[in-house]
């Protein structure tokens, strides 16, 4: 009497955002046609490189955002982790790894304290976080004293921007070797690590329960508080390995690096299909919500667009995506 | 006598399609002056179709209206409300932050030299709020009122927007007992005055202490219309269920075995000295009014809220739950009350919400098992079958029954030994629930022990091995299940509802 339960929806695949991927596709035909330098190696390359930074914020934002908070320290972590290990470096005269290690470990306790403010102090996400993004920003103006700091360590600086790839040659003839920079590298490395917690750990699970309803989260023996620490720690984490690439990729320490990143990583987070609300987001959609924001971004450069155009562009589209996913909903 | 009163408002032949459903085929109904005519039906039967039908929410694709026995052709709310339509819905939608009285003008607010006319408005909210003698001052903002003034003052709103025929959708849902009686009182009112009213509930006992006649609906049909007086309950679950219930509680016990939970003078904020014992395979069950402190005292047993002193053993050895996790991992299973509040992770997919309290004991190192994951899913849906497409659907969109039996599921996984169900069946129409007592047999017969807490005192009677009842916080009474029958045979609720009260409790002080 019983039927047996089909256990998939059918359309497993990009659940949730598969409108946007396809957005992304017809953007990419589209300027396949309308500029001769879109899809070249040298393009895409830097198309690749201006990405990943962004792409690891926006990582960062989906974890928060999907707790049913929202992190606008991300940017400040970021500028934070760049110029203490620049003036760890530079001034104090650390060696580069454990420089490395103080300014994620330093960006992690600032995530600790947004943790705590927000499940402790109960204060909202967006309080809490503006506040600390404040405090951090003109902690980095003080320590740096508002200037720009070169990095002289030659490895360090190359870092970012070593290609892992063949041998080859460019578009004006020289050689050099044709695959993917470093810094992509580290961002599709965070892209697999936050699949898997998302997938595959308690932790993950535990993210989108509290997200979704922090009520019936705690009532069912969740620790609210480790998973909202847990969250913003993974956030400022992952904005300090976002600070360091820059950082390499700079050759410097800039006091204000990182400014403004929030409104790109909400943007990527909701285009690719997270609520604010909490409970809903998608490791992929964020990806292709990322892709999206910098191939616009390019397309506009391009096409020679005035690039408060292409801001025009982003924000209508943030606005589309959030309505075509109410549409769904009703 | 009914030929003489004048018929308000007529709905024949309606039938509504929507993409693959049948919603109303063919559904006929009639509302009559000074009488209360019950809808009723499973959830999904179609009620709130027709209710919306006749509100102007949804146009039906073939079927007429009448109102005052003339033809009604009209497709909006504001139309439907012009022809002397009004509902007071589940969920009450006010402006919170605003006054009552701003609420009952909203959106066409008088003015007066280009100003709001605050005196007209505040004199006729305050005369119609009087009329009805429902003793809230227009002044106050509906932020202040308890859920039950406020159900008064939309149903007040409504009057004074001049509706004929009111329908009140499931109005108790979210009343306290003394504000039940309070709207039965308002509804007999406007009864007596001649309004047509439209009552949709679950709760049968309502239908029979407040109708006059009662449409069955099933599967979008119309089932039949009978004079309340001429049936009674059986017949009525029986219609709409489409098979026989003869008795829904009637489901086997058990020999119960050795004490599984053990409460010793337990007192906190809101309950004093509180003591009893569970045993396994036994349903104690709980009543009390609202805010006699039953929830209260589970929350404490479980570890969700702190308790002052007093013992609390499981299976003989003192435990102290400090926090949910605690109660889990000493074996309780916890069913909340408020299942949207604090039950369901509405937007997270039944397998998520099946698993969500027992990712421990499917992964390792924090790494979850996703065959296991699935598995668990796919067996619940199955066992205890819970309608849905597939399982990584949204919870949201379940009926309420499938929602509550999600969430028994997560409490099933955890293989706990003690089960807590606070109010299982609110909310959930007559199928869902027998199902849902079957289950409650299934976890009796596995020797778990249970706690069933309940207001609706026929299931808790119905059901319980033992009763304890609660008024203020303290126990006022502990009843086998031998003494729930008077000398006639029946179940004495004069007595628990005395007990309940307070009343014997003021007779033993005063002893």
């Amino acid at each position: 009497m019983e039927k047996t339960v089909k256990v998939r929806s059918k359309r497993q695949f990009m659940k949730g955002y598969f409108v946007v991927f396809l957005v992304l596709l017809a953007l990419f035909v589209f300027m396949t046609f309308a500029s001769k330098n879109f899809l070249t190696y040298d393009n895409l390359y830097n198309l690749a490189r201006a990405t990943a930074v962004y792409g690891i914020v926006a990582l960062a934002m989906t974890f928060v955002i999907v707790t049913g908070g929202i992190d606008l320290s991300v940017g400040t972590n970021l500028g934070l982790a760049s110029m203490l290990f620049t003036l760890l470096i530079e001034e104090a005269g650390w060696a580069v790894p454990p420089a490395i290690i103080f300014a994620i470990i330093a960006c992690g306790c600032i995530g600790a304290i947004n943790g705590v403010l927000i499940h402790d102090g109960k204060l909202p996400p967006f309080i809490a976080t503006l506040g600390m993004k404040t405090i951090v920003r003109a902690t980095i103006l003080l320590i740096s004293g508002g200037k720009n700091i070169s990095i002289h360590n030659a490895s360090f600086n190359n870092f970012a921007t070593l290609t892992i790839g063949v041998p080859g040659v460019d578009a004006y003839g020289n050689e050099t070797t044709l695959g993917i920079p470093v810094m992509v590298l580290v961002w599709v490395i965070l892209i697999v690590i936050s699949f898997f917690i998302f997938r595959y750990t308690t932790f993950g699970r535990n993210v989108f329960a509290c997200g979704s309803n922090v009520n019936a989260a705690r009532l069912s023996g969740i620790s609210v508080r480790k998973t909202i620490y847990g969250a913003f720690i993974v956030s400022a984490v992952f904005c300090a390995i976002g600070g360091l690439l820059s950082a390499s990729r700079l050759r410097s320490g800039i006091p204000t690096l990182g400014d403004g990143y929030e409104e790109d990583a909400i943007a990527a987070a909701v285009i690719g299909g997270a609520s604010m609300a909490g409970g809903e987001g998608y490791i992929g959609g964020t990806v292709v919500g990322s892709l999206l924001i910098a191939t616009i971004k390019n397309a506009g450069t391009l096409l020679g667009f005035d690039t408060n155009v292409t801001k025009l562009v982003i924000g209508a589209l943030i606005i589309v995506a959030v309505l075509i996913d109410r549409f769904k909903k009703h | 006598m009914q030929s003489e009163k004048k018929e308000l408002a007529r709905m024949e032949n309606i039938s509504i399609e929507f993409p693959g459903v049948k919603a109303l085929d063919q559904v006929s109904f009639n509302v009559l002056e000074g009488e209360v005519h019950a809808l009723v039906g499973e959830n999904g039967a179609g009620k709130s179709t027709l209710i919306k039908v006749l509100m102007g929410v949804y146009t039906p694709s073939s079927g007429k209206l009448f109102v005052n026995g003339k033809e009604a052709n009209y497709h909006t709310p504001a139309e439907a409300i012009a022809h002397g339509m009004g509902a007071v819905y589940q969920d009450i939608t006010m402006a919170t932050h605003l006054t009552v009285g701003e609420n009952f003008f909203l959106g066409h607010l008088p003015t007066k030299g280009g100003r709001v006319d605050w005196n007209r408005i505040y004199k006729d909210a305050q005369a119609t709020l009087d009329d009805l003698r429902i003793p809230i001052d227009a002044r106050t903002p509906v932020r202040d009122l308890t859920i039950g003034q406020q159900e008064m003052v939309s149903i007040a709103k409504i009057i004074h927007q001049k509706a004929n025929v009111l329908v009140f959708d499931e109005p108790t849902a979210l009343l306290t007992n003394e504000e039940v009686e309070i709207l039965f009182h308002l509804i007999n009112d406007l009864k007596a005055r001649g309004f047509g009213i439209i009552y949709i509930s679950h709760r049968m006992e309502e239908i029979f202490e407040l109708c006059d006649r009662v449409t069955i609906l099933k599967n979008g049909l119309y089932i039949d219309t009978l004079n309340v007086a001429d049936t009674n309950e059986q017949k009525l679950v029986q219609l709409m269920v489409g098979r026989s219930v003869d008795d829904m509680y009637g489901i086997e016990h058990t020999q119960p075995g050795e004490v599984m939970l053990e409460v010793n003078g337990l007192t906190g904020e809101r309950f004093h000295d509180i003591s009893f014992q569970v045993r396994r395979g036994e349903i104690f069950g709980m009543f009390g009014l609202i805010g006699a402190g039953r929830t209260e005292i589970c929350r404490a047993i479980f570890g969700a809220d702190p308790y002052t002193s007093g013992e609390v053993k499981i299976a003989g050895k003192p435990v102290h739950n400090k926090k949910p996790l605690d109660g889990i991992n000493n074996s309780i299973a916890f069913l909340t009350e408020d299942r949207r509040k604090e039950g369901m992770c509405a937007v997270l997919s039944v397998e998520r919400n099946v698993n969500l309290s027992s990712y421990p004991l499917i992964s390792k190192h924090g790494l979850i098992n996703l065959k296991k994951e699935a598995q668990r899913a796919i067996d619940y849906v199955e066992r205890i079958r819970i309608k849905t497409p597939t399982i990584d659907y949204q919870c949201e969109h379940l009926s309420g029954g499938n929602q509550q039996k999600v969430v028994i599921a997560r409490w099933m996984c955890c293989q706990s030994d003690i089960f807590i169900f606070d109010e299982p069946t609110v909310g959930v129409d007559v199928g869902a629930k027998v199902e849902i007592y079957k289950l409650i047999e299934d976890l009796l017969k596995q020797g778990k022990a249970i706690v069933l807490i309940s207001s609706y005192l026929p299931e808790v009677m119905g059901l319980s091995d033992r009763l304890m009842v609660m008024y203020e916080g303290k126990q006022t009474g502990l009843i086998e299940r031998s003494e729930f029958y008077n000398s006639e045979g029946k179940l004495n609720e004069e007595m628990v509802l005395g007990l309940a009260s307070g009343i014997k409790a003021a007779e033993q002080e005063g002893a």
